[in-house]
């Protein structure tokens, strides 16, 4: 499903984020991927969103080469991927409901069937009754609930998220991860970055750890 | 086919909120554009009159011969009679100075001039229609004209006829080049404005296309906010034409008819304002075409 073959990536300026990382994920696995933080997680997940390019290795999704896209095949690979980024990045000038929808209006789904949509996923993270709501009067927790019920609504095969518990109080991570684990059961695949290293042990996931740019388990 | 359009749809309403969010600013970006493209268009529309003009003068030129002052009534009755006489000649009119300057009184601000004029200044006319529309026989007209010695002068219309018609081809290059200057000066407005409107959304922008929007989808609500916005300057300038045509139309039409020149000015047919219309929507999409190539490009992903 993902694959990396000896990725390295080097920032301009000559930062080397990844070093020579070669791992694979199956499909309807469950993968936490730990590491101290400027490990380089933000960046392994920025590389399979195609949001960077390697310096060097290759990067497969579904079995396509990401590096080797062309600019106007990216947004389809972005479709088939769920992506809940480090900072949330839910727009504040829209209700949570319409937050929700983007994923749906930007790839052109039929907006009769979309509005079911969002209220299914909105249901699925416990927000339903916040709709109309405008993000910034949310709690960080719910913030992040809205952003992982944007990043499930196209249904995506794969879901990727980049420390959906930081800065939530352990009650509020508890919740989310056992989120996480719900879609799992659902035969998502699930690929994690998060400093919480217990937080998804009991579910029987996967660990891949990085140490300064390089796999260390 | 209505799944296919539905990306059209989503930016034409996309663009129209942005246009209606701010009434004041689209109100004043839409006045820019109008008051530069009125000022070629109505330049247009003008010598497009006098173009109709000369034109029409020209199927039946004209000679003009104006007699001495000191000619007398008599005299000229018997200059008029050789006239008649005269084959090449096909039609005559005698313009008496009296008429000519009541003609000249009847306009306003004319007749405390001429009230105040111990003696009237204008001289008694032939206006002769030649047979035929051969050059050589006006000529020999003219110099038959010039050589009585009842007259002083001889003016060949068609030579103002022909004057008339470079000027207005000249005033129709001229703001022809007027349009394409002002034209590229809306471009830039336009680049500018769409180069704001990127910036002040460069969030929404990064999230959708990190949602895995297309370019084009991104793309598409600025273009059509800049066509929206030429449209709308260019509606605003069709007005701005008519009204100022409206205004000035009969005073030019009374201007004209006091030198015994009948005008029927007209504001721009439906095909020119189309055309008006057509080029202010295509600059408004340039513009913005040009300043979404430049500033999407610069990682509006990061
Ligand atoms: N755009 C960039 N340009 C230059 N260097 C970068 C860039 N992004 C990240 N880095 C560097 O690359 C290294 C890895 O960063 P990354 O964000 O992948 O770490 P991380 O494991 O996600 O850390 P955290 O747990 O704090 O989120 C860091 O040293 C960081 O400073
Ligand atoms: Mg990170």
């Amino acid at each position: 499903m993902i694959r990396f073959e000896r990725v390295t990536k080097r920032y301009p300026g000559g930062h080397e984020a990844l070093a020579d990382v070669s791992f694979e994920i199956r499909h309807g696995e469950l993968v936490v991927l730990g590491g101290h933080s400027g490990a380089g997680k933000s960046t392994l997940i920025k590389l399979i969103a195609a949001l960077e390019k390697p310096t060097a290795g290759k990067v497969w999704v579904s079995g396509q080469d990401v590096g080797s896209l062309r600019p106007n095949q990216v947004p389809y690979l972005r479709r088939s991927l769920g992506l809940v980024m480090q900072e949330h990045r839910l727009l504040t000038d829209r209700t949570v409901f319409d937050n929700v929808m983007l994923p749906l209006l930007v790839t052109g789904y039929p907006p009769k069937d979309a509005a079911k949509r969002v209220r299914v996923a909105l249901d699925k993270v416990g927000m339903g009754a916040f709709e109309q709501v405008m993000p910034m009067t949310l709690s960080g927790g719910e913030q992040h609930r809205v952003a992982i019920a944007r990043a499930i609504v196209n249904r995506p095969s794969v879901l990727i998220a980049d420390e959906p518990t930081a800065h939530l109080d352990p009650a509020y991570a508890r919740e989310i991860a056992a989120l996480f684990r719900s879609f799992h059961q659902a035969g998502v695949t699930i690929l994690l970055a998060t400093h919480d290293e217990t937080l998804f042990s009991p579910y029987g996931s996967r660990r891949i750890e990085l140490d300064h740019g390089r796999l260390v388990a | 086919m209505s799944i296919a359009l539905f990306p059209h749809r989503l930016a034409l309403r996309q663009a129209l909120a942005r246009l209606t969010a701010k009434p004041l600013a689209t109100f004043l970006s839409a006045l820019v554009v109008a008051i530069a493209l009125s000022l070629p268009a109505l330049g247009l529309v003008l010598m497009d009159n006098l173009g109709g003009l000369a034109r029409g003068v020209s199927g039946k030129p004209e000679i003009s011969a104006f007699l001495k002052r000191e000619v007398s009534a008599e005299q000229a009755q018997r200059v008029e009679n050789r006239l008649q006489a005269d084959k090449r000649i096909a039609a005559l009119r005698f313009v008496p100075r009296d008429l000519a300057l009541k003609q000249l009184a009847a306009r306003g601000g004319f007749a405390d001039v001429s009230g105040a004029l111990v003696e009237n200044p204008l001289p008694d006319a032939f206006i002769i229609e030649p047979t035929g529309e051969n050059p050589a026989v006006f000529e020999a007209i003219r110099t038959a004209l010039a050589a009585m010695p009842e007259v002083a002068h001889v003016q060949l219309d068609s030579a103002w006829v022909e004057r008339l018609h470079a000027a207005v081809e000249l005033g129709r290059w001229s703001m022809l080049l007027l349009a394409g200057l002002l034209g590229a000066a809306l471009v830039i407005v336009t680049f500018n404005t769409i180069r704001l409107q990127i910036l002040t959304q460069r969030h929404e922008i990064t999230v959708s296309l990190l949602l895995g929007a297309t370019r084009n989808f991104v793309r598409r609500p600025f273009l059509y906010f800049g066509l929206l916005q030429g449209l709308l300057g260019g509606l605003v300038a069709w007005a701005l034409v008519e009204g100022v045509m409206a205004l000035i139309a009969p005073r030019i039409e009374d201007l004209a008819r006091s030198y015994n020149i009948v005008l029927d000015l007209h504001g721009p047919t439906p095909l020119q304002a189309a055309g008006l219309l057509a080029f202010a929507a295509l600059l408004g999409w340039l513009g913005a075409g040009l300043s979404v190539r430049r500033h999407l490009h610069d990682g509006a992903v990061d």
